[in-house]
C-alpha cells in the first residue's frame, strides 16, 4: 500500500486555480477573439491540452504512478487518436451527410 | 534474483502488475476506451463542423441565454457549467487525498460536495437543453431547400442600411434585401422553432444532431458518475470503508469522475469554442 501524499491539498489547490486561469482565459479569447480565426483555434487546442495534462496527471495521479503504466495509458492515446482523427479528418472527404 | 524465484514470484500471484490494484487498473483501461469512443465523436463532429463551415451554427450564436439576464451572454453560462465541474473535480480529489489519511469525516464533507456539484452540472445541462429545444421567439424560416433563413424586423439595420420590410439573413452573415429574392424564397417555407433530430431552427440539423449525440453521451457519464458517487457517499457515512482499512473504492470512482469532467474540457473547447 502506498499511502504516500504527494503534494497534499496545496498542489491540488494549485492545480485548480491553474485550471480556472486557463478556463477564463479561453472564455476571453472566446469572447473577444482578438487574433485571427485560426490562430484562435489552435491556441484553444494547445490551452485544452494542457488542462488535459494536469486533469490527468495530477487529478487522476498518474503522474505518480509507475512509468510503465503512465506509458500504458499514454501510447494508445497518442497513437490511436490522432490516427483516428487522420482517417476521419482526411479519408472522410467525400461522404454526403 | 534468480531465474527461478522470478518465475515464482511474477507469474505464480502476489505481485501487482505496474503496482496498481486491480480495480484501479481496470477502471483506466475502461477510460481508455471510453476515451476513443469520444474521440470518435469528437473528430466525426469536428469533420461536419468543417465540411459545412458556410452554413455551420456556431455555439456561441445559439447558446447566448444566461438565467436572470436579457440578451445575448455567449459562452458565459457554458464556462460556468464548466468551472461547476473543475470545482467538483477538485471536491473529488480533495475527498480521495483524506481518505488515503483514513479521515472519515472529512471525505464525507468532500464527497457530498462532489454529488452536489454533479447534480448542479446536470441541472445546467437540462436547462440549456430546454432552451435549444424551445427556441426563440421569433424563430425561423425552412425555406423549400432545407436550408434556414432567419427573419430580421423591418426597421432594424442590416448592413448600415435600414428597411422597410422584413428580409432575410442566410447563414451567419449572408443577407437577402431584395424584396423578389425574398418572395421566391419564402415561397413553400415553413416556420420553425427550436431544435430537435429533425429541424434546427439554428442552422443545420446535424448540428442539432451533434449536440445531442455528444452533450446526451457526456451528461450520462455525468450521471453515471453521480449515482457512483452517491453510493460511494452513502458507504463513507455507514463507515464500511473505514471497517475495510481502505478508502481505494473512492480513488476508483475518483478516477470515473475526472474522466467525465476530462471529457468536458474538450467538449466544450471543440463543441463551444472552436
Amino acid at each position: 500500500m502506498s499511502h504516500d501524499n504527494h503534494g497534499g491539498t496545496k498542489q491540488i489547490w494549485l492545480v485548480f486555480w491553474i485550471l480556472l486561469a486557463l478556463t477564463t482565459v479561453e472564455v476571453v479569447l472566446g469572447i473577444y477573439k482578438p487574433v485571427s480565426y485560426e490562430i484562435l483555434k489552435w491556441t484553444f487546442i494547445i490551452l485544452t491540452l494542457v488542462k488535459a495534462y494536469y486533469i490527468v496527471a495530477y487529478f487522476m495521479h498518474v503522474k505518480h504512478e509507475t512509468k510503465s503504466f503512465a506509458w500504458t495509458l499514454a501510447l494508445p492515446t497518442f497513437i490511436l487518436i490522432p490516427y483516428l482523427l487522420f482517417i476521419l479528418l482526411t479519408e472522410a472527404s467525400d461522404l454526403i451527410l | 534474483m534468480g531465474a527461478q524465484s522470478t518465475t515464482e514470484s511474477v507469474w505464480r500471484g502476489g505481485v501487482k502488475p505496474f503496482k496498481a490494484s486491480y480495480g484501479k487498473m481496470m477502471m483506466w483501461f475502461f477510460l481508455l476506451t471510453d476515451a476513443l469512443t469520444f474521440s470518435g465523436f469528437l473528430g466525426a463532429y469536428g469533420f461536419a463542423r468543417f465540411k459545412y463551415a458556410e452554413t455551420w451554427p456556431l455555439a456561441e450564436n445559439v447558446f447566448t441565454h444566461f438565467p436572470g439576464i436579457q440578451g445575448d451572454q455567449p459562452l458565459i453560462y457554458v464556462a460556468l457549467m464548466t468551472f461547476i465541474l473543475i470545482m467538483s473535480s477538485v471536491t473529488m480529489v480533495l475527498a480521495v487525498h483524506h481518505g488515503k489519511n483514513m479521515d472519515t469525516k472529512k471525505v464525507a464533507w468532500w464527497m457530498g460536495f462532489t454529488v452536489l456539484g454533479g447534480i448542479i452540472f446536470l441541472g445546467s445541462q437540462a436547462w440549456e437543453w430546454m432552451h435549444f429545444i424551445h427556441g426563440t421567439a421569433e424563430g425561423a424560416l425552412q425555406l423549400a431547400d432545407g436550408s434556414i433563413a432567419k427573419v430580421i424586423a423591418a426597421g432594424t439595420e442590416v448592413m448600415g442600411q435600414t428597411y422597410n420590410f422584413d428580409v432575410l439573413r442566410l447563414g451567419t452573415e449572408k443577407f437577402i434585401t431584395d424584396p423578389t429574392t425574398i418572395a421566391t424564397l419564402s415561397a413553400g417555407a415553413e416556420h420553425v422553432y427550436g431544435a430537435n433530430m429533425v429541424v434546427n431552427e439554428y442552422g443545420l440539423p446535424q448540428f442539432a444532431n451533434f449536440f445531442f449525440f455528444i452533450t446526451g453521451f457526456h451528461g450520462f457519464h455525468v450521471f453515471t458518475g453521480v449515482i457512483l458517487n452517491m453510493i460511494v457517499f452513502i458507504n463513507v457515512l455507514f463507515g464500511t470503508y473505514e471497517r475495510r482499512g481502505h478508502y481505494e473504492m473512492v480513488e476508483k470512482v475518483g478516477l470515473y469522475w475526472h474522466f467525465v469532467d476530462l471529457v468536458w474540457v474538450f467538449v466544450f473547447t471543440f463543441f463551444y469554442l472552436v
